[in-house]
């Protein structure tokens, strides 16, 4: 995407990353770049790793071997030009919206937090409580606390998998707004084809800790969801991630006629 | 009675009239907020009454108008201020050694994990033995004096407060923490701000435990021995049959253990405003 400033977005580097959890190896030997300021969706099936690699790019988990890199420099830790949002909205209910999205800026750019509140429609609610606001509206929130630091990478973490259908289609056009706006890379992670599809440059499937796909996007934006092409891309990378064998039908198990009644067990 | 009982309750009048329906409807909220007292009422004028025709013989129960009286008397004379402030005092002095030692080490061992595991199985183990237990040990290493009173509460109030700041701060949401440090708060940021809060409300709990506590361990303090106080006032009239004062004591004791727990909820409507369990509808 040649429209947006290399300055706004970060370049991520992943070489031969690796990552264990004890003996279960849950990213193997990965390989990708995302270019600055661009989208790249993850999708991938629950457990597949893909929120692991989010984590490992925020500096939340250390990789357990290869190499990871924004704009060439190793990551370590956490880094002050990423954000994440998160799948909860994770608002600390104490704070006012306000200082919800104020949190860890200094007290003279208050003001900032203010008006990103209005870029995502929230600006008459700065002063309720988060126990206040609908879900679609925390995530907004949460939305705005992570642009408030103008991130050069802004990381999602499924942030609109607990949302409804429609709220999400509006989330959607806000995210994609402001990261036209802003220029900065964004990596979402998603088990939703449908959104990846909307919203990326590219859309990665991670298959048991492997990257198995690697498609361009090249549908012209704002995309809509009637669009033939739209529904053909959608069609096709989801049954890619259906393709997988772990979701053959089950052979019937040969065994279970054969129980005998006494071998079974109640349990209440 | 049968005249209150008449304008408590005002119900059949109220659909008389649609005109009158506003009035009919606050005069059963009136009604509604009235009649919890009524049993209260006819039980207080049933023992007037039974006091005044003899039934009750005032070594048992005096008439609560006596009681009424004796502590007009003594409030006039100023002795019951007197009393209540050196009581009010010990107690509350008691209450801030032991809840603010106890909130101290309730946020270091839920803060610091070596602090737990040094701490915190000696602190349950202590925390099985009653205050009252204590009592003799007390009286030989204090003698009767002040310091025994407030060692007691203290003791008392420690435990309820330790524990909860304890839970509270374990119990702060992980996520909220994790967010905390990636939008780049510093450890006393990160403190004040997210785990502080996140456990007040459970400190909150702890502390109206023990305020609970504070007044029970305070009473059988002061009736143990002393040389003022409301305990002392209630132990003297007792010597001299004065049941009238005993009452006015105990109902003393009652009074300062509601404002109390009023003086905690307030703190929990104010510093729990977020909470939707704490908002009052509006």
């Amino acid at each position: 995407m040649s429209q947006h400033p290399s300055s706004g977005g970060v370049r991520v580097q992943l070489h031969q990353l690796s990552k264990r959890f004890g003996q279960r190896e849950v990213l193997k030997r990965n390989e990708l770049t995302i270019e600055p300021g661009e989208f790249v969706a993850i999708v991938g099936r629950s457990g597949c790793g893909k929120s692991t690699l989010l984590r490992l790019i925020a500096g939340l988990e250390q990789a357990s071997s290869g190499e990871l890199r924004l704009d060439g420099a190793p990551v370590q830790g956490l880094n002050d030009s990423t954000r994440i949002m998160f799948q909860d909205a994770r608002l600390l209910p104490w704070k006012r919206v306000l200082d919800n999205v104020a949190l860890g800026l200094p007290p003279e750019r208050r003001a900032d937090a203010a008006a990103v509140l209005s870029q995502v429609g929230l600006g008459d609610r700065v002063n309720d409580w988060p126990a206040r606001l609908s879900g679609g509206q925390r995530q907004r929130v949460s939305l705005a606390r992570a642009l408030v630091h103008q991130p050069r990478l802004l990381l999602l973490d499924e942030p609109l998998g607990a949302l409804d259908a429609l709220t999400r289609i509006e989330m959607h056009e806000l995210i994609e707004g402001l990261w036209r706006r802003h220029g900065f890379t964004a990596l979402l992670v998603t088990h939703d084809v449908q959104e990846a599809v909307a919203l990326a440059d590219r859309v990665v499937l991670i298959e048991d800790g492997e990257i198995a796909l690697d498609e361009r996007i090249a549908l012209p934006r704002p995309r809509s969801r009637g669009d033939a092409a739209f529904a053909a891309t959608e069609k096709r990378i989801l049954d890619r991630v259906l393709q997988h064998p772990d979701t053959a039908e089950p052979a019937p198990d040969p065994n279970w006629p054969g129980v005998p009644a006494h071998g079974l067990r109640w349990a209440i | 009675m049968s005249n209150t009982a008449v304008t408590l309750n005002p119900a059949p009048a109220a659909p008389v009239q649609a005109a009158t329906r506003p009035w009919g409807r606050a005069l059963r909220a009136l009604a509604e907020r009235l009649l919890p007292w009524l049993l209260p009422l006819v039980l207080v004028v049933l023992w007037q009454l039974s006091a005044q025709w003899g039934w009750l013989s005032s070594r048992v129960l005096p008439a609560p108008l006596g009681v009424l009286q004796a502590g007009w008397t003594l409030a006039e004379s100023g002795e019951l201020w007197q009393h209540v402030k050196i009581s009010a005092g010990r107690a509350l002095l008691g209450l801030a050694i032991g809840g603010g030692l106890g909130l101290a080490l309730g946020l270091l061992t839920g803060s610091v994990r070596v602090a737990e595991t040094l701490l915190d199985s000696t602190v349950q183990m202590v925390r099985n033995i009653p205050a009252l237990a204590l009592i003799p040990l007390v009286i030989l290493w204090f003698g009767i004096d002040e310091a025994a009173k407030l060692f007691l509460i203290a003791v008392a109030v420690f435990f309820p407060i330790y524990l909860n700041t304890f839970h509270g701060i374990r119990n702060v949401d992980p996520g909220l923490i994790e967010m905390g440090r990636t939008y780049g708060l510093s450890r006393w940021g990160l403190y004040t701000q997210v785990i502080l809060p996140g456990a007040l409300s459970s400190i909150l709990v702890g502390l109206r435990f023990s305020l609970g506590l504070m007044w029970v361990i305070l009473i059988v303090a002061e009736t143990i021995s002393a040389q003022a106080g409301i305990g002392y006032l209630t132990m003297n009239a007792r010597e001299f049959l004065q049941t009238d004062i005993v009452l006015v004591g105990i109902l003393l004791y009652a009074l300062l253990g509601k404002l109390a727990d009023v003086f905690a909820r307030a703190l929990e409507r104010h510093w729990l405003r977020w909470h939707p369990g704490y908002q009052t509808t509006t």
